[in-house]
């Protein structure tokens, strides 16, 4: 299961609410699915309901996640507007299937909800995580 | 000449869990077409039906992406790296019509 730890935990809610109307997204490094890093990363669709990640810092954070011996543990990206569910692009898009990815949703925003998903082959399928303290 | 390619976690199950090998290659365009000899249908992973790049394939030589040099007709030489990175990306919006309802 994915361990989270709380400080990260909330880093991704208040980078999510920092970004909304946009959508954020970032990546979070560790291993056998601890997570130890959190890289914050630029949407370059700056879009509501779009994003990609800046991919030349992309390329600086798999080289730093290389260095360090961590793997890519978790995605996460932000729906400012709608559930914390994969969305069709969210699904054609999957290309890391080792890795979980994690939606924030701000539909509501004074109740923030995460949820995380493996999405392999074109299937969703719902990923426990837990919140550790750190 | 050999160039060192880093091959993406996706498509390591194609190169039999290998996260880099060697391909001597003298352009871009090379090391896909001797990738795919080697392993075949992971050239298809990058390009598309007219030979392109995929949109959300990105590709590096050393630190430079290729579209900012000359896509696949980029020129390598002896000790170059290069890097295969499919993109992150995603989004709330739907894809309404693209998929059978």
């Amino acid at each position: 299961m994915l361990k989270i730890p709380k400080t990260i935990y909330d880093q991704m809610l208040a980078h999510a609410k920092a970004e909304a109307p946009l959508e954020c997204c970032g990546l979070l490094a560790g291993k056998d699915g601890a997570v130890e890093m959190i890289y914050p990363m630029t949407n370059a669709d700056h879009s509501p309901v779009r994003y990609m990640i800046d991919p030349k810092e992309q390329f600086v954070v798999f080289k730093e996640m290389r260095a360090k011996e961590n793997d890519l543990v978790a995605i996460y990206h932000s729906h400012p507007h709608t559930e914390a569910y994969p969305s069709t692009t969210d699904v054609r898009l999957a290309y890391y299937p080792d890795a979980v990815y994690i939606i924030v949703s701000l539909e509501n925003p004074n109740r923030p909800v995460m949820k995380a998903y493996r999405i392999v082959d074109n299937k969703i399928s719902p990923e426990a995580f837990e919140i550790i303290e750190s | 000449m050999s160039i060192k390619v880093r091959i993406p976690t996706p498509l390591r199950s194609l190169t039999g869990g290998q996260s880099v090998v060697e391909i001597n290659g003298k352009d871009i365009g090379d090391v896909i077409a001797l990738l795919d000899k080697q392993y075949p249908g992971i050239k298809t992973r990058i390009c598309d039906e007219e030979n392109e790049i995929r949109r959300f394939v990105n590709i590096y030589v050393n630190e430079e992406d290729i579209r900012f040099k000359q896509g696949q007709a980029t020129a390598l030489k002896e000790g170059d790296e290069v890097s295969i990175i499919p993109a992150i990306a995603g989004g709330a919006q739907e894809e309404v019509g693209r998929w059978p309802a």
